[in-house]
């Protein structure tokens, strides 16, 4: 892995909405390189009087030199997603400093089955791992539980449907379910976090993403599912 | 200064007075955490205050309501550069509260719930500089912002308002609280940006 | 801003302010907490995370282990609580 400080200069060259409220920005960064996928970065704004805030965003790909892409999901009155998800347009500067965190990393080489626990936007750094999985014809068993309020808010909906060898999905809606679903809306349970083949005993890797209070919720329910805490990654992000 | 993000921070409010330099206007309450909220429930409140010479006082909660308060407006300074105008509050003067205090210290270590601390000069709590405050804009004060009682310490930066207050220590020596130990001035004039040591 | 109420984040939410200060990846550093022992990697500390700073716990007693402060002059980390911290094995 490259390792990368200090603060490269951003230019945004694509903008394409996900949802109502999510937005994939692609950033070209001379001299970033070597992210690994569910690494992060740092992204700071600087307003015209000197104000600057930074927050940190999970990559949606890994791999790609000189290329950072995104996924800003807008939080309510936040600071800075509001202006990322609505304002920023091509030709836009920001800086960018990472990759960031070699924890909460899957490596391609890794043959353990994987068990991905995303709730909201908390998917991101998921679709990087999916991505970086595809690109690398690696065949280690994946599951991906995605946790959203309801259909139409769900990050990359298309891309996690649509087949892929080894990758079983499960949906969770929280707040609204697609039409014919069989099921009410309902929180996540053990039922879809336990599945043949990822447990304990085949030596899962699990990585949870997403809200605090989802992630606190999720990581006891797969304690208590058995899952050794050793292999239980968990990255916890706050608003705005 | 390198990069500007075009249209970034374009809608921020215009001072109508003087602000400290370095700061920037917001109609926001910024929250700022060190650690997990500390939820206290008035039952079981105490306030103390104890003297250089060991002696203590401790107010209850009734006890505190019991004493004269005043309303306070005023700003609000952030060392992290936010400004809030014209924030309302109610709460006891410490001049009230230390009436009866005997003692000459000069230096004071503000203690809140959760373990937090942070550190001022004796002077900058008297003269009608400070007081407990438990109401913010018209509401009983939130747990999130410090209720159900805070120090309100305004012409310092507002770290050293301590959230969650439970108690006062009265110092001969000067003491550095937690934020003053671990980077920031232990005075904290905005006007001076007085933000780091 | 943090959203109220402080939310408690992982070691990896420091990860780029860290990354300032040490030359290594911090989050797969280790600490020892000097009030409990308990010992892991740094990405598995709890963190609360503002604009004044963050501020690291041991995950299993809460002590503070270290403080990180994004200072003008360079970022800084105080250590009240860390008995060490190591950095990962060299690749």
């Amino acid at each position: 892995m490259t390792w990368q400080t200090g603060w490269h200069v951003a230019t945004v060259v694509g903008a394409r909405p996900l949802t109502d409220t999510a937005r994939e920005l692609t950033l070209a960064v001379p001299g970033f390189g070597g992210a690994l996928p569910g690494q992060h970065v740092d992204v700071r704004l600087t307003a015209p009087d000197g104000y600057q805030a930074t927050r940190a965003y999970s990559l949606a790909t890994a791999g790609v030199d000189e290329r950072v892409d995104l996924v800003v999901d807008e939080v309510p009155d936040g600071e800075v997603s509001p202006y990322l998800t609505h304002d920023a347009r091509p030709g836009d500067q920001v800086e960018v400093r990472g990759p960031l965190g070699g924890y909460f990393v899957w490596h391609d080489d890794d043959p353990a089955p994987v068990l991905l626990v995303a709730g909201g936007s908390g998917v991101v750094p998921f679709l990087a791992m999916l991505r970086a999985r595809r690109l690398s014809g690696r065949r280690a068993p994946f599951r991906l539980v995605c946790s959203v309020r309801g259909p139409a808010g769900a990050i990359g909906r298309d891309e996690i449907d649509s087949p892929d060898p080894g990758l079983d999905v499960r949906w969770v809606y929280t707040r609204e379910v697609p039409p014919g679903w069989p099921t009410s809306p309902a929180r996540i349970t053990p039922d879809d976090l336990a599945a043949p083949g990822f447990g304990p005993a085949e030596g899962t890797d699990v990585f949870v993403c997403g809200p605090t209070r989802f992630v606190e919720t999720a990581a006891e329910l797969l304690t208590g599912l058995g899952h050794p805490s050793a292999r239980v990654r968990t990255e916890r992000f706050g608003g705005a | 200064m390198g990069v500007v993000t075009r249209g970034f921070g374009g809608r921020r409010p215009e001072p109508e007075r003087q602000i400290p330099p370095g700061q920037f206007v917001t109609d926001d309450f910024p929250v700022l955490s060190a650690g997990p909220t500390p939820h206290v429930d008035e039952a079981h409140w105490e306030l103390t205050v104890r003297a250089e010479t060991g002696e203590g006082r401790t107010w209850t909660w009734d006890a505190l309501m019991a004493l004269p308060a005043e309303d306070v407006e005023t700003d609000i300074h952030c060392v992290t550069h936010w400004t809030k105008l014209g924030t309302t509050w109610r709460g006891v003067s410490l001049d009230t509260l230390l009436a009866d205090v005997e003692t000459s210290a000069e230096f004071v270590m503000a203690h809140s719930y959760g373990g937090y601390t942070t550190n001022l000069p004796m002077q900058d709590l008297l003269d009608g500089q400070a007081s407990v405050a438990f109401e913010f804009e018209g509401e009983p004060l939130e747990p999130v912002h410090g209720g159900p009682a805070r120090l309100l310490v305004p012409h310092l930066y507002f770290w050293k308002s301590a959230k969650w207050l439970r108690g006062l220590e009265l110092m001969d020596a000067e003491d550095l609280g937690f934020w003053e130990q671990n980077g920031y001035h232990a005075y904290g004039d905005p006007w001076l940006e007085q933000r780091y040591s | 801003m943090t959203s109220p109420d402080g939310p408690v984040l992982d070691g990896s939410a420091l990860a780029g302010l860290l990354s300032e200060v040490y030359s290594f990846d911090a989050t797969l550093a280790v600490v020892r907490c000097a009030h409990c022992g308990h010992t892991d990697v740094l990405a598995r500390t709890t963190v609360h995370l503002s604009a004044m700073g963050g501020v690291v716990r041991c995950a299993t007693c809460t002590a503070v282990l270290l403080v990180v402060v994004d200072r003008p002059d360079g970022a800084r980390v105080s250590s009240p609580g860390a008995a060490w911290v190591q950095a990962p094995p060299r690749p």
